[in-house]
């Protein structure tokens, strides 16, 4: 076998393996590629060899094989022209792909690779570690085969990413790796979510070397650090017979948890003999004042009961470490977190393993018997952990990819949901705007529609005068909810009996769950809201538009989601949405689950993602692409006028479409359309079909976030806005490279601390929007929904009603701001009260009667820039780490507030002719 | 004229104190404290409470949301150094103490039996002349007992006083039944000084927002009477000295509080509302009235009107409640 990289290893490891059992294989480890020294390689190759594979980790297209495979082919050819082949007759050569989209490559694949080349007739061009069932270019894999050495300890850890299980198990290696008996390595297998993600830990321990670079295949210590992770998935699979098994028992106690294991699960653990350990950790780490962290206790337990260190040794390290970490934290610290150690040893329990499995629980499925086949059977799989099983054929063969999946995730993540309170609720909307998740919902209906409810659903009258039969709901999904209290904090309605409570509190979600899930499915029998009879002006309108974007796996309270979803609820299934590469396109857009969805219709937004620095320009394509679909729709429709009707084209080339009632109409006469077309022989028809729904105003949206449109793609930006056409760009600006875990960028400010900037940012912020704005026909808004939701709507609504390019500037509060996340919305408010993220809008079209096109929609600074930035560590840490730097930025930064809102002041109150003047076509 | 007052221990050129507050919160402040004329300077106080917090916050908000996604696996740069707990507060002591003449005395507000003896110490080291310990709590607990927040008090004395060898104040609120038997148990255990009294924080209501608001008001000069009623009853009585807290607002208060008993009076409220350099307008003013009423010195006024002094003692006590009732009718009608 020839490769390079980190599948040698595995490929030596398995060869090494297999000639210990007499079997005659080799590898070929090429560590400079190109130039090949043909010379070298040809010295390399044993003259015994009889069959090749050349195997690569990628794909060339349309070329008749790998590069490699290319070169290996023709220096050999070469070599047997010239008469310096090493071997007596030329050896056979297949050339193979693995680990592509970083998929495993373990020694059962090798051992495939190897049972191949002995095949009289190989696979050429195969690929390994995938099931191809559509050109049948795949190998068969063992899945048995396993060669992990017993005098290593392999050890998985499932943990969820705030419960610092991965921290935990980078410092059990650190411990254990320090100790020079030692080997370690460990590699750290996450998900796609930013909140409830799932953390795989794979650990080996080992007196020699490891040379293992797979995951864990079969594992002798599992640790699971949630108990309802046994419902969903197989966390015993890798588990060896007679393996280790810990398990966090949390809520419930260790004494009385083995009735609660899942059948499947109890009989798994019985057929591998595994020894279980429990430990209720979450109420040690309560008792420990140690709040919800369980890290060091499942730590602990590891140490205690896996055997790689004896355990007193164990301890003593798992303590030194603390002190060394802690220190200077103080020494209370030190002292709770060893008190921490000691209580975990004292509740530490074995679990009795009982001869025959005696639960009377099953597996629930994965998801709901009534999704969609596809969501049953791909996203499922999935969402269990198992998509590398999936087969080619099970995915689209067109690159599209099914939507409106997250709603059938019900991620529970959150052990607290809001709760309705319909007798203090006012009904003005404000909650369901800002859940970042989508959770909260209302309609308003008759009340005759309540006859078949259940007895626990909440209603009320609608709370608008003339209405006497109609109510009203607001629903939280409770089982989407990710507990982040946005939507408490936002509510301004109180109790007049308790003033600390709301129209919607915060309440444990298990004693409502049964009842709400019920009330759910009754909701959803309330008729959709007709787009026409709902006021798009207000907030307390647009909460009667279901969101096409719902449930992602954003941070918990994210300050970006809000405003994607407000864009979907808008602008519906006319949204086109080219997105950055950023934190949207992996709320937006990543597996297993697609949160943009779809309406009772069927329609909803499209998207997609290319790249980061090429997004504007990729939007754009959207728009010039639905232009000259329009074009040619309008060109055939003149041509068939005759015999569509004349009035009916007219209707359809001459509509207005700006409010939503225009684009009902617009719809209609589509429908029409496509009935007429259905009936006329001439071909022109047929073409026409294919175009017909870009009649309906397509709105073109491209998204992403100020890394994007101040850094990597600005000059696509600036190209896309200068090109005139009818765009709107909307960035959320977290003044920070999120997704990425915080880099600077050009929109970061003064005197915050970022990646990149460790020591503070030392330049102010850009200002693109008076960039932008020194065009004149550019609409430009600054935005910050937790300061006023109704500009908000404003701005998005003026930017799309615009035929020209729009920049939407959102203030978006982000977890890379470490803040408390609930209070996202305060601080976005005190960033506009203290000047730093002014409000405006600059709207061409009110100059086109000469009045001045920029209004200022925040007043003057309130309150000094450190009251709001003080709030955040991003600020805050360069005051511990250099005040007097933190000082000096913190008032420079203070002077640079005062001028810019002094520029701003003035361009408010300047006359229209001051404007630059707009191009009129 | 003579000045001059004894605290603690500790020579003042004069009784005039800046109480703690944020005035003393830089370096550059507690100069122009000591150039505006202050005889002493007390700190802000260091609470333990907000520390402790200061530090999990930015614990958590540090690895909030981290080990959790591939691409973001955390969300800030490494920074080994910064200084969390007592650092900032003990480094400006330090610097403080090293840049005036005059004594500064550390504030502190513990809340854990460990807290209030390593940071005394602490500031100590730093430089502090003196500790004053602000023993803020509210007894909200029904089943606590009078006797058990006396003793808590007490034991938190005995604490710092075994631990340090600089002098120890205790600023006292003036919620307990036996003001007197209280003040007699923290002399017995060792305190230097008697602080009377902290001004307590008692939150408003906005009726806006239907919201408890923390409402901090500055003091008036009406306020003085609790405290002057107590110094001049525990002028003399005590090994501790007292300082005299609430309410200054002009000379005539400082001069009130001097007759009553206090070794040193103290300000705060004056010097946010007028400025720093009012602390030098109280200093004239005292002088001023010294001379017109011809007293020589400090020494001479302190505890003249004091309980033991006064040709009629009773006017403390509850027959002095009984003559403000009747007063009104004026003597000789
Ligand atoms: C803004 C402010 C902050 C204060 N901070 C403290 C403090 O940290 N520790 C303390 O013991 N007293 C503190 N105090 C109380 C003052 O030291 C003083 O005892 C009280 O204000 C009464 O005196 P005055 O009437 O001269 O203001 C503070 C008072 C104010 C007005
Ligand atoms: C050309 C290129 N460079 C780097 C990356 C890696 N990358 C992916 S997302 C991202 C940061 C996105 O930041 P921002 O645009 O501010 O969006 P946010 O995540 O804050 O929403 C980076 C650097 C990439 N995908 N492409
Ligand atoms: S707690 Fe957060 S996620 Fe849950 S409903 Fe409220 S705003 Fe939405
Ligand atoms: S923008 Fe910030 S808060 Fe939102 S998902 Fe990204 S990292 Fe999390």
């Amino acid at each position: 076998m020839i490769l390079m990289g980190s599948g040698q290893e595995t490929a030596c490891e398995t060869a090494a393996y297999l000639n210990a059992r007499g079997e005659k294989v080799g590898v070929l480890q090429v560590r400079l590629y190109q130039p090949l020294s043909a010379s070298h390689f040809l010295a390399a190759l044993p003259a015994s060899v009889k069959s090749i594979a050349v195997l690569e980790r990628t794909k060339e297209p349309g070329a008749t094989g790998e590069p490699m495979y290319l070169e290996v082919i023709s220096t050999l050819v070469e070599a047997q022209i010239e008469g310096t082949l090493p071997t007596s007759v030329m050896p056979r050569v297949i050339g193979g792909r693995y680990g592509l989209s970083s998929k495993e490559f373990t020694p059962a694949m090798c051992k495939a690779v190897f049972d191949e080349l002995r095949k009289d007739k190989p696979k050429n061009h195969f690929t390994v570690g995938i099931v191809d069932d559509v050109t049948h270019t795949s190998l068969d894999v063992d899945a048995n085969f396993m060669i992990e050495s017993d005098k290593v300890v392999r050890a998985m850890f499932y943990g969820l990413g705030a419960d610092g299980t991965v921290g935990a198990n980078k410092n059990s290696i650190k411990i254990i790796g320090d100790d020079p008996d030692f080997y370690a390595q460990g590699y750290f297998v996450y998900d796609s979510k930013k909140s409830g993600s799932q953390t795989v830990s794979h650990l080996r321990f080992g007196p020699e070397p490891i040379r293992s670079p797979y995951l864990v295949q079969s594992a002798n210590f599992i640790g699971c650090h949630q108990f309802n992770f046994l419902n969903r998935g197989d966390v015993l699979k890798n588990a060896a017979p007679g393996a280790v098994f810990l398990l966090n028992t949390s809520p419930h106690e260790p004494e009385e948890i083995w009735e609660r294991i899942p059948r499947p699960v109890q009989e798994e653990i019985i057929a591998k003999k595994l020894k279980v350990y429990g430990i209720n950790a979450e109420k040690v780490a309560r008792d420990n004042g140690m709040g919800t962290r369980i890290n060091t206790i499942m730590q602990t337990c590891f140490f205690a009961i896996s055997g790689v260190l004896p355990r007193d040794k164990a301890i003593e390290k798992i303590k030194y470490s603390i002190k060394k970490s802690y220190m200077r934290k103080g020494e209370e610290v030190v002292r709770k977190n060893f008190e921490a150690v000691d209580n975990t040893l004292v509740n530490l329990r074995e679990i009795p393993v009982s001869a025959q499995a005696t639960s009377t629980i099953e597996l629930p499925p994965t998801v709901s018997a009534n999704a969609p086949e596809f969501v049953r059977n791909v996203t499922a799989m999935m969402m269990a952990g198992r998509g590398d099983e999936l087969p080619v054929s099970a995915l689209p063969v067109d690159g599209t990819y099914p939507s409106a999946t997250t709603q059938w995730e019900k991620r529970n993540i959150s052990n607290f949901v809001p709760v309705w309170e319909p007798n203090v609720c006012i009904q003005c909307g404000n909650c369901s705007m800002v859940c970042p998740h989508g959770v909260i919902r209302s309609k308003f209906y008759n009340e005759s529609s309540l006859e078949s409810a259940p007895k626990a659903f909440r209603t009320a009258p609608i709370d608008a005068r003339g209405f006497p039969d109609i109510r009203y709901t607001l629903q939280v999904y409770l089982e989407d909810c990710t507990g982040c209290g946005l939507c408490v904090e936002v509510c301004p309605a109180k109790s007049k009996e308790q003033t600390g409570r709301k129209a919607i509190n915060m309440a444990l979600k298990e004693p409502v769950l049964e009842d709400e899930k019920a009330n759910i499915r009754f909701f959803e029998t309330l008729p959709e809201m007709d787009r026409g009879r709902v006021d798009f002006s207000t907030v307390r309108g647009v909460q009667f538009l279901p969101p096409l974007f719902e449930f992602s796996g954003a941070c918990a309270g994210c300050g970006e989601t809000p405003y994607v979803k407000l864009l979907s609820q808008l602008f519906g299934d006319r949204l086109l949405v080219a997105n950055a590469t950023g934190c949207s396109s992996i709320y937006g857009g990543n597996l297993p689950t697609t949160p943009w969805s779809v309406n009772s219709e069927g329609r909803g937004p499209a998207w997609s993602n290319s790249l980061f620095e090429d997004n504007a320009e990729f939007g754009l394509g959207f728009r010039l692409t639905a232009d000259k679909h329009l074009e040619y729709a309008t060109e055939l429709l003149k041509a068939l006028a005759g015999s569509i009707g004349e009035d009916l084209v007219d209707d359809l080339i001459n509509a207005e479409q700006t409010t939503e009632i225009d684009i009902r109409r617009q719809r209609g006469r589509v429908a029409e359309l496509k009935q007429r077309l259905q009936e006329i022989a001439d071909p022109r028809a047929k073409q026409l079909l294919a175009v017909v729904d870009q009649l309906v105003r397509r709105s073109v949206w491209i998204v992403g976030g100020d890394g994007w449109a101040y850094d990597i793609g600005s000059s696509g930006v600036d190209h896309v806005l200068a090109s005139g056409r009818d765009v709107n760009v909307l960035v959320m600006d977290t003044e920070v490279y999120s997704n990425t875990g915080g880099q600077m960028s050009k929109s970061t400010p003064m005197g915050a601390v970022a990646k990149f900037a460790a020591a503070g940012k030392q330049i102010g912020k850009k200002d693109i929007a008076l960039q932008a704005i020194s065009y004149g026909n550019v609409y430009v808004a600054r935005i910050a929904l937790g300061a006023n939701p109704q500009q908000t709507l404003l701005a998005f609504r003026e930017a799309e009603a615009y035929r020209g390019p729009s920049l939407i500037l959102a203030y978006s509060h982000c977890i890379a701001h470490g803040i408390n996340m609930q209070r996202g919305l305060d601080q976005q408010h005190l960033a506009v009260e203290c000047g730093h993220w002014p409000l405006f809008r600059y709207n061409p079209m009110v100059h086109e009667s000469n009045e001045n096109p920029f209004v200022l929609d925040s007043g003057r600074p309130k309150i000094p820039l450190k009251n709001y930035a003080y709030n955040e560590v991003r600020y805050k840490v360069l005051a511990h780490t250099n005040p007097k730097e933190a000082a000096y930025l913190m008032d420079t930064a203070q002077q640079g507030i005062n001028r810019r809102w002094s520029v701003y002041e003035d361009m408010a109150a300047r006359s229209g002719d001051t404007f630059q003047p707009k191009y009129k076509p | 004229m003579d000045l001059t007052t004894t605290y603690m221990g500790m020579e003042l050129k004069h009784p005039i104190v800046a109480s703690a507050a944020p005035l003393s919160g830089s370096v550059a402040n507690i100069k122009r404290l000591e150039d505006a004329g202050a005889a002493a300077v007390v700190m802000f106080s260091l609470f333990e409470e907000q520390l402790k917090h200061e530090s999990a916050a930015l614990e958590y908000l540090m690895t909030a949301g981290t080990e959790s996604f591939a691409e973001s696996l955390n969300y800030f740069p490494e920074v080994d150094d910064y200084t969390v707990g007592p650092d900032n507060y003990l480094e400006l002591l330090r610097q403080a103490s090293a840049a005036v003449d005059i004594p500064i005395i550390g504030s502190l507000n513990g809340i854990t039996n460990t807290g209030w003896i390593e940071y005394a110490q602490l500031m100590q080291e730093a430089g502090a002349k003196g500790i004053e310990l602000n023993i803020y709590y509210i007894p909200a607990d029904l089943t606590t007992s009078g006797r058990e927040v006396e003793e808590r008090y007490v034991g938190i004395v005995k604490a710092v006083k075994a631990a340090v060898t600089v002098p120890v104040a205790v600023k006292l609120n003036p919620f307990f039944s036996a003001i007197g038997s209280m003040a007699k148990a923290l002399d017995d255990a060792g305190a230097d000084a008697l602080v009377l009294f902290n001004r307590f924080y008692q939150p408003d209501f906005d009726l806006d927002k239907l919201e408890v608001a923390p409402n901090l008001q500055l003091s008036t000069p009406d306020e003085i009477r609790l405290p002057l009623l107590w110094i001049a009853i525990l002028h003399g009585r005590l090994r501790a000295s007292l300082g005299a807290t609430r309410g200054v607002q002009s000379a005539t208060e400082v001069v009130k509080y001097l007759m009553a008993g206090a070794d040193v009076v103290m300000t705060t409220s004056a010097l946010l509302k007028n400025g720093i350099d009012y602390i030098g307008t109280l200093h004239n003013g005292l002088r001023t009235w010294m001379e017109l009423h011809r007293y020589t010195s400090v020494q001479q006024m302190k505890g003249s009107m004091s309980q033991r002094k006064v040709a009629d003692p009773t006017a403390f006590e509850r027959a002095n409640y009984i003559k403000t009732l009747e007063s009104y009718k004026g003597d000789y009608l």
